[in-house]
């Protein structure tokens, strides 16, 4: 406050970035990611899919080569890795649709629902990874 | 009398178009989700057959409907990432090409999987 906009104007200040998750509130964990779940459904889950569905769908000797390999534990952790990435990917992008109009935008309903969706993102891989195991 | 010119001749209204269809498409992919997810609890399916004679039809319009909307709100949201992560302009448009080709790519996958190919 006691140094004018002139007197900063000439100082190069450092510069500190926070990237440390665990600082970040709720609704910053949420939308950091929202991105990265985004960005892994892009790749590679979305051919990874695309190409379980093409053998599953193909022909029956595929139908049974998937399920084999869907039997496989290292399998499974990537099936639910997708699914965290699915699951939150969801509720996180329906708490979006409502932020956008305009409901729940205060900070403390922001913060409930944004836990909420974190919750909700690992119940739901926890739940499938109790029907798969 | 000179006639108002009435087609918008920036680009500025892209960005609002974009906005809107991110979201609609999302809706749809959140519809097709608890459909699929409701689908799937009501049929049971228990093996090779049930999982065709489930994606026969309907469901599998709804599908490919669905990776469709996917695949809009796909390049939207890598677009987003790559504008915001990388800079230079010839490599992000590169990424961007390659992107949108692989993209167009896997709706004619999923095409040729749900209703076999020829």
């Amino acid at each position: 406050m006691s140094s004018t906009p002139a007197s900063r104007a000439g100082v190069r200040r450092p510069k500190y970035y926070d990237l440390s998750l665990a600082h970040l509130p709720p609704p910053g964990l949420v939308s950091i990611f929202h991105r990265i779940s985004g960005a892994l459904l892009f790749f590679p889950i979305l051919p990874l899919m695309l190409s379980v569905l093409e053998g599953a769908l193909g022909s029956q000797e595929g139908f049974t080569r998937i399920s084999t390999l869907a039997g496989r534990p290292g399998v499974k952790l990537i099936l639910l890795a997708c699914t965290w990435a699915y699951a939150h990917h969801f509720f996180a992008g329906i708490r979006y649709l409502f932020l956008d109009m305009h409901m729940g935008v205060a900070k403390q309903p922001a913060r409930a629902s944004a836990v909420i969706v974190l919750v909700l993102g690992v119940l739901t891989t926890i739940v499938v990874g109790w029907r798969i195991w | 009398m000179v006639k108002p010119y009435t087609k918008n001749p920036v680009g500025a209204h892209y960005g609002t178009e974009g906005f809107l269809l991110q979201r609609f498409t999302a809706v749809v992919m959140a519809v097709y989700t608890v459909v699929a997810f409701a689908l799937w609890l009501y049929r049971a399916p228990a093996g090779y057959a049930d999982y065709r004679a489930m994606f026969a039809g309907t469901f599998g319009v709804f599908t490919l409907l669905a990776l469709a909307a996917l695949l809009y709100h796909a390049w939207i949201g890598v677009r987003d990432i790559l504008m915001d992560y990388v800079k230079p302009m010839g490599l992000r448009l590169a990424v961007q090409f390659l992107v949108a080709t692989v993209l167009v790519f896997y709706l004619f996958w999923a095409a040729a999987i749900l209703w076999g190919r020829a």
